[in-house]
């Protein structure tokens, strides 16, 4: 098996490389998975051998799913970049690049912690961008051990509820969502949901974990989640109680790759990356 | 090497001694955070010595092919890196877990309790005392042993008047050993037992939050962790050194 690995890497080097050499080379696509789309507008000018270049993304943890595939699409439209991401939640991607991670973009789940680099001139203001919006939606597992049906249930007492914690963002929403529901459920409905939660999970990855191994009765995660785990049972928010999340991205200021960073930020923008982000459940901004 | 393990604890202390730094530390998730490691690491230091010094006495004692599977498996949980035993103790005892829908039938739920911290401490720390009771019982002289059965002392006689004494050091080592690591459980109890507040939110569990919230706080929590843990190692130290 290795061998047979080190003879297909082999000639994979062949190939590139005698792509490289014989320049008009009419037939030869990039060594890497051709892409399903075309996104020819958005790829780097080439220079004749393909540099190997690494591009770091530190993106909110709920973009895990549409941002794996937006890198290999991106990888492939750039011969000789890899684009590796640090996915996690936004404030501790934050802390990181304020305590010198190597990073190139950042994707935050909010505008706070964007706006907290841009204070610390770690982002250029202008070049901070909204690229998707995204709702909240109440998450079941498959089997619905609480035979929760409606919102106003998740109230119920004896039902174990998963939130994010308060400081991730999409904690934040929850809790804001619920504020809303007041209006509609009752003024002591936000602190009888609050009364059910069983964990506040560090990351809204987490949550979903929880629901889909069943360990909780519900849980509060992005529309874009629950689209990634077709199995799990949801109920929908009404717009006038939900909170929509706006997601900025940016090019960071100490990134030693910035025409590069730039290109990918563009190419997230672009109808190609839009279209897979829609793919995963996100909203156009 | 001494530069690599030094320069991290001294940057903690250098950054975490500001005019937050007592705000912080004595905040209230701070105080419930530091309350409930305590209670929790004690607890799972008393089921490690209760049930595991029998298990460590037999295992020392024990001649059988059988012997070397068991040790195995008790010294397993020392090198598996704590997502895999938080992950295990979930699909085991989870409430759709393979034994915990079982207990699920009879009422008992274990994730997100309080309980919950106590198993992932005890799943982590317990094979250090075990491992460390076993070598204990092992190196009593074998000689004693027979010289108290020929005196007529029973099974139980020889156990708490021979064994217990003279392998106190081990045993009181091992427990202090598994008590630091009890109090330092972190991946196991975030995936296992969750994470709230005054329920499952130990120290160093509050520390990853507060790293995301207020590096101030995790780092005022830091240092207590880091007083609290070099405490029981000056502890273990002078034991060692009384022998």
């Amino acid at each position: 098996m290795k061998r047979f690995l080190n003879v297909i890497v082999l000639f994979a080097l062949l190939v590139t490389g005698c792509a490289s050499a014989s320049t008009p080379a009419p037939t030869i696509v990039p060594a890497t998975e051709a892409p399903t789309k075309a996104p020819a507008a958005t790829a780097i000018p080439q220079t004749a051998t393909p540099e190997p270049r690494a591009l770091t993304v530190f993106a909110a943890a709920s973009l895990t799913d549409a941002f794996t595939e937006i890198g290999k699409e991106f990888d492939a439209a750039n011969p000789g970049v890899t684009t590796t991401f640090n996915f996690g939640g936004s404030q501790t991607l934050r802390t990181q690049i304020e305590e010198g991670a190597p990073a190139d973009v950042f994707a935050s789940a909010n505008q706070k912690e964007m706006d907290a680099l841009i204070e610390s001139a770690l982002v250029n203001k202008e070049s901070s961008q909204v690229f998707l919006k995204n709702k909240l939606v109440v998450i079941l597992p498959a089997n619905n051990p609480a035979k929760i049906t409606s919102l106003k249930e998740l109230a119920n007492s004896g039902i174990k509820l998963v939130l994010a914690a308060e400081e991730v963002p999409v904690g934040k929403y929850s809790r804001q969502a619920l504020d809303l529901m007041n209006a509609a459920f009752g003024a002591d409905f936000k602190d009888k949901v609050l009364a059910n939660v069983v964990s506040n999970e560090d990351n809204v990855k987490q949550v979903v974990a929880k629901i889909q191994l069943g360990e909780a009765d519900a849980g509060i995660v992005y529309t874009s989640d629950a689209v990634a785990a077709p199995e799990l049972q949801t109920i929908e928010i009404p717009t006038e109680m939900n909170v929509i999340a706006k997601y900025p991205i940016a090019p960071l200021t100490e990134s030693k790759n910035a025409k590069l960073a730039q290109a990918f930020v563009d190419y997230v923008r672009s109808p190609a990356g839009q279209a897979i982000l829609q793919k995963w459940g996100f909203a156009a901004p | 090497m001494l530069a690599l393990f030094a320069l991290p604890i001294f940057a903690v202390l250098i950054r975490a001694f500001n005019g937050a730094f007592l705000a912080d530390a004595f905040s209230a998730q701070a105080f419930s955070a530091l309350r409930l490691s305590v209670v929790t690491s004690a607890v799972s230091t008393a089921c490690a010595i209760l049930f595991g010094t029998p298990l460590a006495y037999l295992l020392a004692r024990w001649k059988s092919r059988f012997k070397t599977i068991v040790e195995m498996l008790t010294d397993l949980p020392i090198v598996l890196p704590p997502s895999v035993a938080g992950l295990a103790l979930l699909i085991a005892f989870g409430r759709r877990g393979i034994f915990g829908s079982a207990l699920a039938a009879a009422g008992i739920s274990l994730p997100f309790t309080t309980a919950a911290v106590v198993l992932a401490q005890t799943f982590v720390s317990a094979p250090l005392y075990i491992r460390a009771a076993r070598i204990g019982f092992a190196e009593v002289d074998g000689q004693l042993e027979e010289a108290a059965n020929v005196e007529g002392a029973n099974q139980w006689q020889v156990f708490q008047s021979v064994m217990l004494p003279l392998a106190r050091r081990a045993l009181l080592g091992g427990a202090i050993l598994a008590w630091t690591r009890a109090l330092g459980e972190f991946g196991a109890t975030i995936l296992f037992a969750g994470n709230l507040e005054g329920v499952t939110q130990t120290m160093p569990l509050a520390i990853y939050l507060g790293f995301e919230r207020n590096i101030g706080a995790a780092l005022s929590l830091s240092v207590l962790l880091i007083f609290v843990s070099a405490l029981l190692l000056a502890l273990t130290r002078k034991l060692e050194r009384e022998e």
